[in-house]
């Protein structure tokens, strides 16, 4: 791999994500939050960017071990589902460019 | 002069009720993780200002808050806001609990309808602080294991030859599920711990954790095929006297029990009790002869006798109790007491705590004689804890 492919290949570009409630809470953040994603933006970098970030965020998005999302939350960006969508899938340029977030939403339920 | 901190979790929130030694004026502050389910707070023994916290969640998992100033600031473990960046998910993190596979691994216990089911963590139920060492406490969690942290919960290892003894495919979850909710540190040997799971039953271990042996000898439990068996029973709670601490009180899914050879034999002590069904059972801080049961009508319906809130009292060690009723609602009243939501203090009249599922939490000043709310309308109450403190 070339030293340009390289640098291409740890390239970062600012992010927007909106967290639920109980996370903003826990990072002491507003609802949005800005973080440097690796390229190509999908939300497995994006959710790499956001832990490294906000580590008191580790394992509540997704399990430590199996980095599986946690059953009650979805992912969406551009009024598109990606929550079963494989993690490495791109991301839409509008979330890359910064227009559009990606939102983290926990499952609605009662209780 | 001495105060006393009251330790409440709840189904939404911590919250922390604190007075000074009469216990008739109460300041309450919380809550604290507001919107998450806390299972259990307690503080350490050597450190009053060190507070464990187990704050967990269905939609966003476990975590692990601790204070070292007595409840006024928390922080993950080994979590500093702010922190550089870092790679994500290290090998040591105050919420990873990962079951040990070393060694004999262990992977299935019976499920509901008895058919192998994998062990999977969901939360932990209980944190019981070292009597010696404030960094160190230990963990029962959900599906049963016991885990240990020596950094102030920063970082978690598993105690894993209590899953690996040899009986855990039979374990069963109850109700509530397979939930490790005891943990009992001798203060006579420090390498001696007694737990309890949901329905597994009772266990103990005599060198640190190294090798366990169940401990439910005398148990007698309806609903098994076998009722007598080894290791399937409901155990709701057990509580110990420090200063007898071969001596073991029992409330199971039904029978009160003792034991006076630290488990080996257990007998029932149920008594003239109205129903020997509930969750939580205590100790008086200075009679070690002194218990405290709530007794609740039966498995079907988890509530008390006839809408009357009692606590019964025994000064025998059993099998011959009272009633105390003064203060407590005697009509309509249709809450629980969870298995870890009483406690006393150690003040020179003990005080005796407990907390409600309709978020009521009582006190009596007096061993048991009076009872006044502290907080009447607090969310349902899961845990409480009661620090003594100068």
């Amino acid at each position: 791999m070339s030293a340009s492919i390289l640098i291409e290949a740890m390239q970062t570009v600012p992010i927007r994500v909106v967290l639920p409630y109980h996370l903003r809470n826990l990072a002491q953040v507003g609802s949005e939050v800005t973080v440097e994603a690796e390229l190509p933006v999908c939300v497995f970098s994006i959710l790499n960017a956001v832990e490294a970030r906000y580590p008191m965020l580790r394992g509540t998005i997704r399990d430590y071990e199996t980095r599986a999302r946690r059953p009650f939350l979805r992912f969406f960006a551009c009024q598109q589902d990606y929550s079963l969508d494989p993690p490495e899938t791109p991301l839409p340029d509008e979330v890359a460019e910064g227009k559009e977030p990606l939102l983290i939403i926990g499952a609605i339920a009662g209780g | 002069m001495s105060k006393v901190r009251v330790l409440v979790g709840t189904k939404k929130g911590a919250f922390i009720l604190s007075s000074d030694g009469k216990r008739d004026k109460w300041e309450v502050s919380g809550p604290f993780f507001a919107g998450w389910e806390i299972y259990h707070m307690k503080g350490s023994p050597v450190d009053s200002d060190r507070i464990y916290v187990s704050q967990t969640s269905g939609w966003f998992g476990q975590l692990l808050q601790a204070s070292s100033d007595g409840g006024k600031t928390w922080q993950q473990p080994g979590l500093q806001p702010g922190e550089p960046e870092m790679p994500a998910f290290p090998a040591k993190a105050p919420n990873r609990f990962v079951y040990d596979q070393s060694g004999a691994p262990l992977t299935t216990h019976a499920w509901y309808d008895g058919t192998a089911h994998p062990w999977e963590f969901k939360r932990v139920w209980h944190l019981e602080p070292s009597l010696t060492e404030p960094e160190t406490v230990y963990a029962g969690v959900e599906d049963a294991a016991l885990f240990k942290s020596s950094d102030g919960g920063a970082s978690w290892q598993e105690l894993s030859a209590l899953r690996g003894h040899g009986t855990g495919p039979q374990w069963q979850p109850g109700a509530g599920g397979m939930c490790l909710h005891t943990v009992i540190l001798s203060p006579a040997d420090p390498n001696r711990i007694y737990v309890a799971i949901s329905a597994a039953g009772a266990f103990r271990t005599d060198d640190g954790g190294k090798s366990w042996k169940p401990i439910n000898k005398g148990l007698v439990s309806g609903f098994m095929p076998d009722p007598n068996a080894e290791v399937g029973h409901c155990v709701h709670h057990i509580a110990m006297h420090p200063a007898k601490p071969d001596t073991l009180f029992m409330q199971k899914h039904w029978h009160v029990m003792r034991s006076d050879n630290a488990g080996d034999q257990w007998t029932k002590i149920s008594g003239n009790l109205p129903t020997d069904f509930g969750f939580v059972i205590d100790v008086h801080a200075h009679e070690p002869e002194t218990l405290y049961v709530v007794p609740i009508k039966s498995d079907s319906l988890h509530y008390p006798i006839d809408g009357k809130l009692q606590v019964y009292r025994s000064r025998t060690g059993g099998n011959e109790w009272e009633a105390l009723t003064k203060g407590l609602p005697q009509e309509n009243c249709y809450v629980n007491v969870l298995r870890d939501a009483m406690a006393v203090d150690r003040l020179d009249d003990c005080g005796v705590y407990f907390g409600t599922t309709g978020g009521q939490v009582y006190v009596s000043p007096n061993g048991g004689d009076n009872w006044q709310p502290i907080v009447t309308n607090l969310p349902s109450v899961l845990s409480v804890e009661v620090q003594t403190i100068g």
